[in-house]
């Protein structure tokens, strides 16, 4: 029998993401994957997946889908305000972070993440999509990956691998950290700014604006002052390289980042605050704060085994 | 020569061979590139997610829970890379192009500030034989020179908001050809029909790093009947 989700509303941008697509970048393509990769990673162990199988990833708005066919077992991860509606028009409040069932003909609809931006949708089992480059990952900019390489649209379906014969609910604590400090480490081009712009860039704060996705987040504060070059000779590019263009206000690379560029870098955000940073909705006020590899280094180690004990 | 390798951020590191933009130089990059490539390959080194060159520098990117950063330059270091032959083999690729004016949108620019007609910048590009710098920026789009020094332009003072793709523009002593519609603000001299990047194939993009390339004119009834490759 044919089983899969019928999208009554796409949401904002609702895109399949995995953890990315590695050894493409010098022909130009990024490795794109989850924004998040903490709730990525729960959202799969909720309903017992593999950590890499791809989930559907929602900003701000979800989708509202309705499930076609037998039971299913799912999960939502992230700070997200969703509810269950029954067959029998019965609206229950979901429960992040915890795994459920879905009968057929309920429908889930995801209304909003809360002072955060990303949400992950998984099912047991996993969704059926095409890898393309050793992933599902959809970067809709070059038309690559799950879904033809595109958000999801209305009145899609999307297809899904096997129904549970046991149905194993799980949950997980998890809380997003709320401080809005990040740590970084000094950028390759540091020098290219004069002493009190990297004065004001380790101490003020900046805003997270509005001109903020999968790319980048555009950020706005004291301007910072470039004394070289306001061009570098175009070199590739790092996920959490902040680069700062002409106008003196910071852009950080997030996962779907250009491949090369050619503006300096003042400093990058190191791997254990990647996930913290992207939850940052426009209007947050964010810090940066110095710190050298070997900090960067065993706060992953941190990160990691707070992640493995989920 | 390899001059400085920095780290960038916590998983990447940075081989700078300089600031030089020349052929010479990007050549040892290639070098360092395709021993990567290989190594990546035979399984020499773990944890190498991306190896992403440009003009004077080579960008690794590693997974932290494999590989750190003191490993793979370590691993860099204790190699002597100049001396092995890759199994990587550089192209000499063709590239259809057509220089229909309805394609050439800047020529009359050029003309002017180069002080050559249509018929010799045309000579000149397809005279040239192109040596492929880097690929990226979009998937596919790559970076090509050298021009010679009499059809050297700046970029255009305001970019234009669409290019087609396919358009082949030059700015300074390079040559690229968009492979997405896309914004941009380089001097646009003709048009490909040529796809350089399917993520169907097995080699996505018609070009890799190190590649030479050669264009080829074609006349505007050729260019509208060109078949590309179909891949389902």
């Amino acid at each position: 029998m044919n089983k899969y989700f019928k999208i009554l509303r796409p949401g904002i941008n609702s895109t399949f993401q995995d953890l990315g697509r590695f050894g493409l970048q010098h022909l130009g393509i990024v490795p794109s994957g989850c924004m998040d990769r903490s709730s990525f990673f729960i959202v799969n162990k909720l309903v017992g997946n593999k950590v890499s199988e791809g989930a559907l990833e929602f900003a701000y708005q979800g989708p509202l889908l309705e499930l076609v066919g037998d039971s299913a077992l799912v999960a939502i991860s992230g700070k997200v305000n969703f509810n269950i509606i029954k067959k029998n028009g019965e609206i229950k409040l979901g429960m992040p972070y915890e795994s459920f069932v879905l009968s057929n003909g309920d429908k889930i609809d995801i209304l909003s993440t809360i002072n955060s931006v990303y949400g992950y949708f998984s099912i047991f089992g996993g969704f059926k999509l095409e890898e393309t480059g050793g992933s599902i990952s959809t970067l809709v900019r070059a038309k690559i990956g799950s879904n033809k390489g595109d958000k999801l649209k209305l009145d899609e379906k999307i297809f899904f691998n096997q129904t549970p014969q046991e149905l194993k609910i799980k949950k997980i604590k998890f809380e997003f950290e709320n401080n809005n400090t990040i740590r970084v480490m000094k950028g390759l081009q540091n020098d290219y700014f004069s002493e009190k712009s990297q004065e004001d860039f380790f101490s003020k704060e900046y805003k997270v604006t509005k001109l903020s996705d999968r790319m980048g987040m555009r950020l706005e504060g004291e301007k910072l002052k470039n004394i070289k070059s306001k061009n570098i000779k175009s070199e590739g590019i790092t996920k959490g390289s902040i680069q700062i263009p002409g106008d003196g206000q910071p852009i950080i690379l997030l996962s779907d980042h250009p491949t090369i560029g050619g503006y300096p870098k003042i400093a990058n955000v190191i791997t254990a605050d990647y996930d913290k940073l992207v939850q940052k909705t426009p209007g947050t006020k964010l810090k940066f704060k110095l710190v050298d590899l070997s900090v960067a280094e065993s706060a992953f180690k941190d990160y990691i085994k707070k992640l493995n004990f989920f | 020569m390899l001059k400085k390798i920095s780290n960038i951020g916590d998983c990447g590191i940075t081989c700078d061979f300089g600031d030089d933009v020349d052929k010479k130089t990007n050549k040892e990059v290639i070098k360092l590139f395709n021993f990567i490539g290989d190594s990546v390959k035979n399984k020499k080194i773990k944890g190498i997610l991306n190896y992403t060159p440009s003009y004077n520098k080579l960008i690794i990117n590693f997974d932290l829970e494999q590989v750190h950063s003191r490993e793979v330059i370590e691993f860099i270091k204790s190699n002597d890379y100049s001396k092995t032959i890759s199994s990587e083999k550089s192209k000499l690729v063709e590239i259809p192009i057509c220089y229909d004016e309805e394609f050439a949108l800047d020529i009359k620019r050029l003309e002017q500030k180069t002080k050559l007609n249509f018929d010799e910048i045309v000579k000149e590009h397809l005279n040239t034989d192109f040596f492929v710098y880097m690929i990226g920026f979009v998937p596919g789009q790559p970076f090509l020179g050298d021009l010679k020094e009499n059809l050297y332009h700046d970029r255009l003072d305001t970019p234009r908001v669409k290019i087609n793709k396919g358009s082949v523009g030059i700015v300074e002593k390079f040559c690229t050809i968009y492979t997405f519609e896309s914004p941009g603000g380089w001097n646009i001299i003709g048009k490909t029909p040529l796809d350089l990047f399917n993520i169907k194939k097995k080699e996505p993009s018609h070009l890799s790093p190190g590649d030479s390339v050669k264009f080829r004119p074609v006349n505007k009834k050729d260019f509208l009947n060109f078949k590309n490759e179909q891949i389902l």
